[in-house]
């Protein structure tokens, strides 16, 4: 017989009335208690940011000499740490041009992993050819190689075979980025697929589909939870990226604002009252993305499926 | 509208001895509903699926109205296939759900339009159109998975168990319109089960299957008269029959004190193989309760209002002690707990069966 292993999102067992472990625990975790502790420890998380907040629209003197909680009682307002963030002609031109840097390097280095991923993770869960297993526990066991081990021998490469100049170095930034992705989108995206019920498949097979169609149409908008997931923590890595930037980069011309923040407090650090308006301007962008991709954190997509 | 042939099709899965589907062989004719039925892991689905294409065919063939689709893809066989878990598409609204099938094939939307609407009609789904599969109860989900199919017009209709997920009132309902939607539509259908109610009621034919082998394939008349051995006697009918391994004498089977007369033919086939006792089954509806016969000892009364049915022990003089025995009693004479009765098989109505090889011995 069919083996039916599914996993169906179905909504939560209404009330669990009996004295069970799980209706304990469902209890206990939205409780009022539970709530209030879960209101404190959220506080308490925001605070240094919102701290950070402030001290954003301090004056230098200010920041320099107390702490941010010296706002209440002595308020000192100021729009100097912004402007001169966003317009001090340095040596190194406005924060503008890193801002498009960033978004150059960032927009192909999450949607490449992201798409290679889906691809990758379907033909592992989904295609039957020798060797499949073994192929996935290799890609996965990648992860455990440190990103660093990987730096100079992937330049070497670079250099030895493409020797790309200036703005071509934004592919050797994305080519980076993808493969240091890669091993854990393959492995997160093949979890989500594999666990969708096989019948759905099969049905969609004997409806005359074929895998690049059963791959567009079923496939992906059932695992949109996880691929949004994946997105948001790719975009977050590679905005706040460093390391991978500059030693791919190309000085100027392919850095992201990374760079620019970590220059902006000056050589010696003495300027580091921007980096908290610095700090601020760049979270913006990967809020919107992530306000932007949280409605798809849908849960119970599978409801109605098939019949566990 | 289409013939299905199953040539000596056999399905071995890797790393198992023993084919999962055994040199299958059977027929189907063209607007017939065949149901396979059988006890789980006897190849049912897998002769199902096989049929469909999502299993492999590793040896024989197997045709569609004479045309070899062993190793064609399932989208080249022009099937549709009903699910026992329904396998909906959940983020498809159930309008989609059914032209899904339609789209893939560049079918004018126009006509898709119309199909849909008018198997939604057909299964009264006209008000859940637009509705996803989660916001639908279980009758109607496997209400969709069944226009689905039919929204396709294939040759062939396949339905794994579609019902097992449905209440018992629900499934009642569902069997009936199930054989009577067939019927309107004449399409070939083939339908696995291990419920023999559903197979009894349902097909123009049933083929019983156990241990990926074939054992027989009949009508459900046919079957519940003649079964052809041991297991489809003890498989078709319910309560299950009657069947005990007693001794053979010159003249007929020995119950206890009560003989079962049998013809001279019968004995010397039954003792074939120097075999000094045979098998005989007596359906519960084939005895009456009767001043002398095989005594047996109440022990469960199923009160069914109609009639009932009376379990209880009898010492058969085979030397495995007291066996269970089930006769149906008329409404008027309904035993106590624990009494004795005495039971009579019809004369005619036994079905005798070698011992050792399980066949059937005819009349």
């Amino acid at each position: 017989m069919t083996t039916a292993t599914v996993t169906t999102d179905q909504p939560e067992p209404k009330a669990e009335k009996g004295p069970g472990r799980a209706g304990r625990a469902k209890k206990r975790l939205t409780g009022r208690t539970a709530s209030l502790i879960a209101l404190v420890i959220a506080l308490l998380w925001t605070t240094p940011t919102f701290g950070l907040l402030l001290s954003s629209f301090r004056p230098e003197g200010e920041i320099k000499t107390n702490g941010w909680w010296n706002f209440f009682t002595d308020p000192a307002f100021t729009f100097d740490n912004y402007t001169q963030v966003l317009l001090s002609d340095t040596s190194s031109g406005r924060l503008g041009s890193y801002f498009f840097s960033s978004l150059v390097i960032t927009i192909p280095a999450v949607l490449f992993p992201v798409a290679f991923a889906s691809f990758a993770a379907y033909a592992l869960s989904w295609i039957r050819f020798k060797g499949r297993d073994t192929l996935f526990v290799l890609i996965f066991a990648l992860q455990v190689v440190p990103l660093q081990m990987a730096l100079v021998p992937l330049l070497q490469m670079f250099q030895a075979w493409f020797g790309f100049e200036d703005e071509q170095k934004f592919i050797q930034i994305w080519f980076a980025h993808t493969c240091f992705a890669l091993p854990f989108a393959v492995f997160l995206l093949h979890n989500f697929m594999s666990e969708l019920p096989g019948d759905v498949i099969e049905a969609a097979r004997v409806d005359g589909a074929n895998h690049g169609t059963i791959f567009r149409k079923i496939v992906l908008p059932l695992v949109t939870p996880a691929l949004a997931s994946l997105t948001i923590f790719q975009f977050l890595w590679v905005w706040n990226d460093l390391l991978v930037a500059l030693v791919f980069g190309n000085g100027k011309e392919t850095a992201p604002m990374t760079v620019r923040l970590a220059e902006l407090a000056g050589s010696r650090g003495e300027e580091w009252q921007r980096l908290t308006a610095g700090a601020f301007i760049s979270i913006v962008v990967p809020l919107i993305v992530f306000l932007a991709l949280q409605r798809y954190f849908v849960r119970g997509l599978l409801a109605g499926s098939v019949k566990g | 509208m289409a013939t299905v042939t199953y040539k000596a099709a056999s399905r071995i899965y890797p790393g198992s001895d023993k084919p999962a589907v055994n040199k299958l062989d059977l027929e189907i004719a063209d607007g017939e509903f065949l149901v396979l039925v059988g006890p789980s892991g006897c190849g049912k689905s897998t002769s199902l699926r096989m049929l469909a294409g999502l299993e492999d065919v590793d040896e024989g063939a197997i045709l569609i109205d004479d045309r070899d689709v062993s190793n064609l893809p399932p989208k080249a066989r022009d099937i549709a296939m009903v699910f026992q878990n329904y396998a909906l598409y959940p983020h498809m609204t159930v309008y989609e759900n059914m032209a899904f099938a339609l789209k893939l094939r560049k079918t004018p939307k126009a006509e898709i339009d119309a199909r849909v609407k008018e198997a939604a009609e057909l299964l009264q789904l006209e008000d859940y159109l637009k509705r996803k599969p989660k916001a639908l109860s279980g009758g109607q989900r496997q209400r969709v998975a069944m226009g689905r199919a039919i929204v396709r017009q294939p040759q062939v209709f396949l339905m794994d168990e579609p019902l097992s997920n449905l209440d018992a009132k629900l499934r009642v309902q569902t069997r009936s319109q199930i054989a009577s939607l067939q019927k309107r539509l004449g399409v070939t259908t083939v339908y696995v089960t291990h419920d023999q109610v559903e197979a009894m009621t349902m097909g123009h034919r049933v083929a019983v299957m156990l241990d990926g082998l074939l054992q027989q394939v009949d009508t459900p008349r046919a079957l519940y008269e003649t079964p052809k051995n041991v297991f489809v006697a003890g498989f078709m009918g319910s309560p299950a029959m009657n069947i005990k391994t007693v001794p053979l004498t010159d003249t007929g089977a020995k119950f206890g004190d009560t003989l079962i007369p049998l013809t001279r033919e019968q004995v010397a086939a039954a003792g074939e193989g120097g075999q000094k006792s045979v098998t005989v089954g007596v359906r519960p509806e084939h005895c009456t309760i009767a001043d002398t016969g095989i005594a047996v000892e109440v022990e469960l009364v199923e009160e069914l209002g109609s009639d009932a049915y009376v379990y209880g022990f009898a010492e058969l003089g085979n030397g495995n002690g007291a066996e269970r025995f089930v006769v149906r009693a008329q409404g008027g004479e309904i035993p106590r707990l624990g009494e004795i009765v005495h039971i009579k098989p019809q004369v005619g109505k036994e079905h005798i069966f070698h011992a050792e090889s399980g066949e059937r011995i005819a009349v």
